[in-house]
């Protein structure tokens, strides 16, 4: 449907500016495809997925890139800080264990979420990086949107940015994927949308004053503008829970982990950008 | 922790401009706002940002609350001779960071 629709594109902008009144299919085509159009032009299986990067202004993009801007990076080397650290009652630091994070971390975060096998179900890396803390350094796990875990995890995915997004294939994750997609396609709230009525539906077009991503967990956890601080997927989940007036699922529950799993197979491939910047 | 980013060339030659940029993490709370209780947030802000070179403040700031969160300062001085730059923040309730910087001139 995509590809057909990147096909025709050009005459549909064409018609865009000779019929004033498109339909919602043109308008989704206008946003989303043109930019698939000319990439298709040179590559003829061009990916139709793109990073909510490309949907943002030229200074916020610089501002990602820009590692001496990108107020992300307080939080990488907060995280560089602490993975050095000795922490609890077994006297480590995760370089005890893991050594250098610039070699031994690479790519771990592409490969996340993973399943588990002591505790038998997926975890999310921050969830690992709390196992990892009560299991080995025997400390307190962290709590969800400290500024320590996020720090530790902006670090520990650092690491793999610029690498694609590899979730494993491991199959005891398939019912937690097949879980993720069923949540994602279920109608919630009092507005009673689903993420895939946006996400997938109308991504490209826009809400209010924002243009609509598709969705694709690149690059978590972010520095979000909105927030001005850094902040997980589950918080960005969580915000649009809220926003379609659903209550949103607590955090590290099950069916936040489910979302996580389905949404980096749906963005297999595309590149790790953390620490990214969104508006 | 070290919450705080300096972004400078570590050399450079006799009367070259320089460019430097500094990130530090703070919340600049404007005093403006309501928490989720509906009490006022306390003003949190950062009141003043020096660069001294060299004996000399070659760039100051002072900031005020429609400044971001996590506030980003770029500026340039001419690197005249090698030693230490000194970036200091001074806020409300007694926040007070200093980094220093090596830089060689050749």
């Amino acid at each position: 449907m995509k590809r057909l629709a990147a096909g025709a594109c050009g005459v549909a902008v064409v018609g865009a500016l000779v019929w004033a009144a498109v339909d919602a299919l043109a308008a989704q085509a206008e946003g989303v495809v043109v930019n698939a159009a000319e990439k298709a032009a040179s590559t003829p299986a061009a990916d139709p997925r793109r990073s909510g990067f490309d949907a943002m202004t030229a200074e916020l993009r610089a501002m990602q890139q820009d590692d001496a801007s990108n107020p992300g990076m307080l939080w990488v080397k907060d995280g560089e800080a602490l993975w050095n650290r000795v922490d609890g009652a077994a006297g480590k630091s995760c370089a005890s264990c893991h050594g250098v994070a610039t070699t031994a971390m690479r790519g771990v975060a592409a490969r996340y979420p993973a399943f588990d096998t002591v505790a038998a179900r997926p975890f999310t890396l921050a969830q690992r990086i709390d196992a990892c803390r009560v299991r080995h350094q025997q400390a307190e796990p962290l709590r969800a949107e400290s500024d320590a875990r996020l720090a530790l995890e902006a670090f520990v995915a650092f690491q793999s940015r610029g690498q694609p997004i590899a979730p494993p294939g491991d199959p005891r994750l398939e019912p937690f994927r097949a879980e993720g997609e069923r949540l994602y396609r279920q109608r919630i709230g009092q507005i009673d949308l689903a993420c895939v009525q946006c996400h997938d539906e109308h991504a490209g077009q826009r809400l209010a004053g924002s243009t609509i991503p598709q969705a694709h967990p690149t690059g978590y956890p972010i520095y979000r503008l909105e927030w001005q601080s850094a902040g997980s997927l589950q918080r960005r989940l969580r915000g649009c829970m809220s926003g379609v007036r659903a209550e949103p699922y607590p955090y590290d529950s099950q069916e936040l982990v489910a979302l996580e799993i389905y949404l980096a197979k749906r963005a297999e491939g595309l590149k790790v950008e953390t620490p990214a910047v969104r508006p | 922790m070290a919450r705080a980013l300096i972004t400078m060339p570590a050399t450079a030659q006799k009367g070259e401009v320089v460019e430097i940029r500094t990130l530090i993490a703070h919340p600049m709370e404007t005093g403006y706002r309501r928490g989720d209780e509906g009490s006022v947030l306390p003003r949190n802000l950062i009141r003043r940002f020096t660069c001294v070179y060299d004996g000399e403040t070659v760039f100051s700031a002072e900031l005020h609350p429609a400044i971001a969160a996590n506030p980003l300062i770029a500026f340039s001085t001419v690197a005249t001779v090698s030693g230490m730059l000194t970036f200091t923040w001074d806020g409300d309730n007694g926040f007070a960071q200093t980094e220093r910087v090596a830089i060689t001139v050749t």
